[in-house]
Formats: C-alpha cells, structure tokens, sequence
C-alpha cells in the first residue's frame, strides 16, 4: 500500500511537449511510472516520448482512462489546466508549477469544492511512492521502498529526509510535496490523515515552515486520531517577520506562525519535534524502534 | 511589490474609491504649486504633507504634517524632502525621503463628527478566500486593537463566486455605527475597494485610516498597498510603478541574477538550493553557534555564473565571517555544482573567509573529490550534521 499513486496510475503529463514537461516526463517514464500520454492543446494526435498527445484533458481521459495528472503548464495558464483536470474526471491532480497568482488560486480552490478531485500543490516536487511512480521532479534515486510517509511543504527539504531515511534503512512509503504557496490543495493534515489510514505507514515525518495554520491543524489530528508516531521539523526559526523567505507562503505574519510557536504546538499534541533538519531520520530510527 | 501611498490611491481612485485630492512633489515650490491647485480645486484651506517612503508609522517620525497656510507647506515641505525618516518599520538609520504627497485637508468641519476607521483587505489563508477587516477603531496600529479589544476588529469572508455581496456591505457599514448618508458613502466605498482588490491582484489593502469626513462623505486618507508579484505579468502598469530605490539594493542586484536573497544580520552567510532548505540551514547555522547573515536561494541551477554572483553578493556584507553552501543535487549534479565553486573561486580571486561546502545527492561524492583535490581552502562535507560541526568549527 501507498497513497495517492501507485504502480497502477494511469498518470498523463500536461504541458506535455513543453521543455519541462519533457524533461520531467522522460525522467518519471524512465523510473518506471506509467505514463500513458499527454496534453498540449494543438497538438493532438501527435506521439511524443513514444506516448500520445491529447489536445484536452477529456480526450485524454476518454482514451486512456488516465486517472492521474501532472501539470508542468506555465503559471499564466496553470489554474486552468487544474480545472481542466478536475473535470475531467482526474483524481489526483499534481500541479509542480511555480508562480500562479493567488486570486487565480481563489478561483481554483471554489472550482474543486463538491468534484471528486484531489490537488496536490501547486508549487511543488510532486509526489512518489518508491519503485512504483514518481509523479513530479524529485530525484528518484534517492528513494527506497519502506515504511515512513513524508509530508512537506519544501522541495529540497523532502529530499534532505527521504536520503536520511533511505540511509536509516526505513525508507518511504510515500513522499508528498504539498507547496509552499499560501494556497494548496492538500494540506498538511490531509496528508497526515492519508498516512494515517494507510496500513504500510509505520511513521510519519512532516516537514513544516513559518506561515500559516497549516501544521497547528495536523497536529491537533494527529493528537485527537494519531494511531503512529509522528517526526515533526519547522523551518524558519531564524526567519525575521514580516518577509518572505522564497516560497509565497513562507512569511510569518503574527504570533501564532512563527516557528517557534508551531513547534511548541506539535510537541504539545504528541509530536516528536527536532529541532536540526539532520536529525529527521535518526529521530525516525529511534521512535520506530 | 509594495507600492507608494500615492501609487496604492491612484489605483484606488481607478476603481472608484474615493481618496483626498492629492498631488506628488519633489521640492518644497512643487508643493507650495501643488497645495494652491489643491485649494483651487476643493476649496481646501488646510493641507496633509506625507512622506512617500515605503514603511508604516511615518507620522511617527515627523514624516506626516498638517499645514495650516500654504507657507507652512513649502516649510514642512522644506523640512520633510531630504530628511532621514525613522520609523518604528525602517532601520534605525532611517529612509530617505525624495518624494511628498501634499493632500487636501479632509478634516474639515461640517454638521457630522470626524470619524476614523480601520480597513484591510487580504487572504484568509485557512479558507482560501479574500477576507475584509474592519473595525471602528481607526487611525491606530491594528496588532494593538486586536490585543486590547479583539472584539472590536469584524471580518466578512468573500465568496469569489460573487464577490463582496451588498449585504455584506450593508454589515460593514453597519458594524461601523454609520447611518444616513456616510452608511451609502460606505457601501459604496467597501465595494468599490474590494473591486480594487480583485483587479489589481493585490495580496494586501491596508486603508487605516478610513475617514468620515464632517459632511457623511468617505476617503481613504491613507493606504498601504500591495500587489502579488506571481500577478505583475498581467498588470504591466502597476508594475512600472515598482521603486528600486526602496529596496535593499543587494536584493535588487540578486534579483537581477534570479537570486531569492534576504538580507539578515548575522556572521554566517549561506548559499542553498530551495526556500524551505536554505530556512532550515539558517536554522543549523543558528545552532552551531552563528547567526545568519543571509537567505539565499540559488534555485535549480547552481551553475558557476550564479554560484559566483551569489559569492560575490554575500561578499558584500564585512559581518560575513564564514559562508556555508549547501545543496542537494536532485536534477542538478552535485559534481557539476562544485565546478561551479571552484571556477567562481578562482574568478573572484582570493575569498578571505572559510567556506564550507556541504553537497549530498546526485554525484555527491565525485562533488567532494574534485572540492578536494582544488587546493582551495574550502571545507567539504556531505552530512547535514558533518556541516553543522564545521561551522562551529570555523567560528570558533
């Protein structure tokens, strides 16, 4: 088990012919993730990567049965390609776009409410479960199949736990980069919750920043439903007010999202919190055991 | 981006929010010229002098006057241009000041008492939905109001299917005690500012103080306005009005080389690939004993041109006692980024300070290897934690 995607996503690339959408989806068909084609208006009916081309998301879906989509799309037109998947009938729907202006993700937000579609993202590496589908940009080398979930709101950063974890011989189960932008379709705690309920996730680790409620609310699930032992990080702790610290999101705006305060939190509600990013997996080892 | 004062109200007054007559100058005769079209037009007697610097509390620091004659606005004029302006929001050095806006006066008498409200508009990050904030309790710091009586600050959510409804308006006005004219005035006002919102992409209106004037009417007699930068593609006027010079001119410069860097105060500068790992590793630094003297954030291609711009901007600052560079190769290899280092190592000439180089993923160890045998005083590692131990090392 895993969550979110598997070996048998039926995963199509949008922005497909795009130079990072090539990239990107020569790299997931090489790690061995079942692409079954891709959309970029105009140009249906074309192969590339030895895949099928669609000029909607419709149509792809109609042929394929595509249940999966990553969108490599640029930000001007990124909101519409999540909307386009979603009604499409996509389940999960990983946008990896940087830059999508917030009202555009206002928009995005209402457009999803009652569809039986998931976000992941925007503004992130996407999402793998090890050996079966590496849905995104991270680099699937460092991966190993195993027992931790890992949440995270940073790219880099993800990929700083999931090499300590693989060197820690836990490895992952999945690995979901939920964004760093102040709007994202899954949370921290939904995450966590998928994690939760899924009976191959021995433990969790999310990766938190400043800004924002987002980790409060998992820790308060996590205190009222956690059934496995969570590893907590917040960056940040040096991070003045009042800036932006690269991601759109990351800017602390009062008392209650500052590093500090959230750690302070997750300890209360049960959360195995450290305070150096190198700990991750050893903390990991040491509650698993 | 922020934006002036002067800027924020004329995309304001664009979307038919009502702001004070206002014109822009750079010399105490523009002003006095200024103040006697101000008075032409309105018939004011009175002028608001203000400081245009980016940051809040400028009345705090004298940067804000009430002239009473139009000599005194050459005078306030005279003494607010060229002044360093300190705030309780800038440096202890202070702005300087090029600009002032001179303003009709809005406080002036009539049948009706003066009243000063508090407006913001911005996103409610837990609903996804742009929120106005509001309280009757204007012309003060919004952090303090919300300590002493949170129960005087209301909020409306918007549905961004349709906008800010009447009713909700209607609330607004209400929960600000108005009635009579100044309660239309307000209606209007509210809806108009969120139209603003909206269509100027704006990610913060901040209008504090609202003012009923004496006559029922409603101005925004100040505004602080922001505007999200993912947005700028598609409003190329707003983003001609973005001023360089209010920003830190090492972040301009970083910029420039697509650089996301943060000026900090501390000794240990930092080179990374990623927002949320370049926070972590000013965290790291923090406890190995030093302070973090910069954000930066190389993004996905550390190349020898960018890891060298990025050198030589955290070069700049003499605090600098040692730098840290740290990058997990994903896509980039990390062979390929220590290239990179030794080539910009070699370009700048000789860097007084230690650096540490910590690269871990693809390639790491032939990144090492080639660090190594370079013959540069540089330290390498691959472990997280193998950094952290070299940075106490080298502070102390």
């Amino acid at each position: 088990m895993s969550v979110l995607v598997n070996k048998d996503s039926k995963i199509i690339v949008q922005g497909f012919t795009g130079s990072e959408g090539t990239f990107h989806a020569t790299q997931m068909i090489d790690y061995g993730t079942n692409v079954v084609g891709g959309v970029t208006p105009g140009k249906g009916g074309q192969s590339h990567l030895g895949k099928p081309v669609f000029n909607t998301v419709k149509d792809a879906v109609d042929q394929t049965a595509a249940n999966v989509s990553v969108i490599f799309v640029p930000p001007a037109f990124a909101a519409d390609a999540i909307m386009e998947a979603a009604e499409a009938g996509i389940k999960v729907i990983v946008c990896i776009t940087e830059g999508i202006p917030t009202e555009d993700m206002v928009k995005v937000k209402e457009y999803l409410k009652g569809r039986n579609a998931r976000l992941v993202g925007p503004n992130c590496p996407g999402v793998i479960t090890p050996g079966e589908a590496k849905v995104g940009i991270m680099p699937g080398f460092i991966h190993s199949k195993g027992r931790v979930g890992i949440v995270s709101r940073s790219g880099t950063l993800t990929y700083e736990a999931v090499d300590q974890l693989t060197k820690a011989g836990l490895g992952q189960t999945t690995a979901i980069g939920i964004g760093g932008d102040p709007i994202i379709g899954t949370t921290t705690k939904d995450a966590v919750e998928l994690f939760m309920n899924d009976p191959e996730t021995e433990g969790i680790v999310m990766i938190g920043e400043i800004g924002g409620n987002m980790e409060a609310d998992a820790a308060y699930y996590i205190k009222a439903y956690g059934n496995k032992p969570v590893v907590g990080f917040i960056a940040g702790a040096t991070a003045p007010p009042g800036r932006t610290m690269g991601h759109a999101g990351a800017i602390i705006g009062g008392k209650a999202d500052t590093a500090d305060a959230k750690k302070a939190i997750l300890k209360d509600c049960g959360v195995h919190v450290v305070d150096s990013p190198a700990d991750i997996g050893k903390k990991m080892a040491e509650v698993l055991k | 981006m922020n934006l002036h004062e002067f800027q924020g109200k004329s995309i304001l007054q664009g979307y038919g929010v009502s702001v004070p007559l206002g014109i822009v100058a750079l010399s105490p005769e523009e002003a006095f010229e200024a103040a006697k079209n101000i008075q032409k037009q309105t018939g004011s007697d009175k002028w608001a002098v203000k400081a245009q610097i980016h940051a809040g509390g400028r009345g705090k620091g004298g940067g804000v006057k009430i002239a009473k004659t139009l000599d005194e606005v050459r005078e306030y004029a005279d003494q607010i241009i060229g002044m360093m302006l300190v705030t309780p929001q800038t440096k202890k050095e202070g702005k300087l000041v090029k600009k002032i806006l001179v303003e009709q006066n809005i406080y002036y008498p009539g049948p009706e008492e003066v009243e000063e409200y508090y407006m913001s508009i911005l996103l409610n990050r837990d609903k996804g939905r742009n929120m106005v904030m509001y309280s009757p309790r204007g012309g003060m710091n919004i952090e303090q109001v919300a300590e002493e009586t949170p129960d005087e600050i209301f909020t409306e959510i918007i549905d961004p299917k349709v906008g800010l409804t009447g009713f909700q308006a209607r609330r607004i006005a209400f929960n600000l005690g108005l009635s009579g004219t100044s309660f239309k005035e307000m209606v209007k006002f509210v809806a108009a500012l969120y139209k603003a919102y909206v269509g100027s992409d704006a990610s913060l209106f901040e209008i504090n103080p609202v003012i009923k004037a004496a006559d029922g009417r409603v101005y925004a007699a100040d505004a602080k306005v922001s505007i999200d930068n993912n947005a700028l593609f598609r409003h190329k006027d707003i983003n001609a009005m973005r001023d360089l010079s209010e920003e830190d001119p090492t972040e301009v410069e970083a910029s420039r080389f697509d650089l996301n860097f943060v000026k900090l105060d501390g000794n240990v500068g930092c080179m990374v690939n990623g927002a949320g790992l370049a926070m972590a590793t000013m965290d790291m630094i923090k406890m190995s004993g030093g302070e973090p003297a910069n954000f930066l954030d190389v993004g996905g291609t550390a190349d020898a041109k960018r890891v060298e711009e990025a050198f030589r901007i955290i070069l700049k600052d003499d605090s600098v006692k040692a730098i840290l560079v740290n990058i997990f190769g994903g896509i980039v290899r990390c062979d390929k980024v220590a290239q990179g280092i030794v080539d910009a190592y070699h370009n700048i000439g000789e860097i007084k300070v230690p650096i540490i180089v910590r690269l871990q993923g693809t390639n790491a160890e032939e990144g090492k290897e080639l660090i190594d045998k370079s013959g540069l005083k540089v330290h390498s590692a691959i472990l997280l934690q193998e950094a952290a131990e070299l940075v106490n090392k080298v502070l102390s």
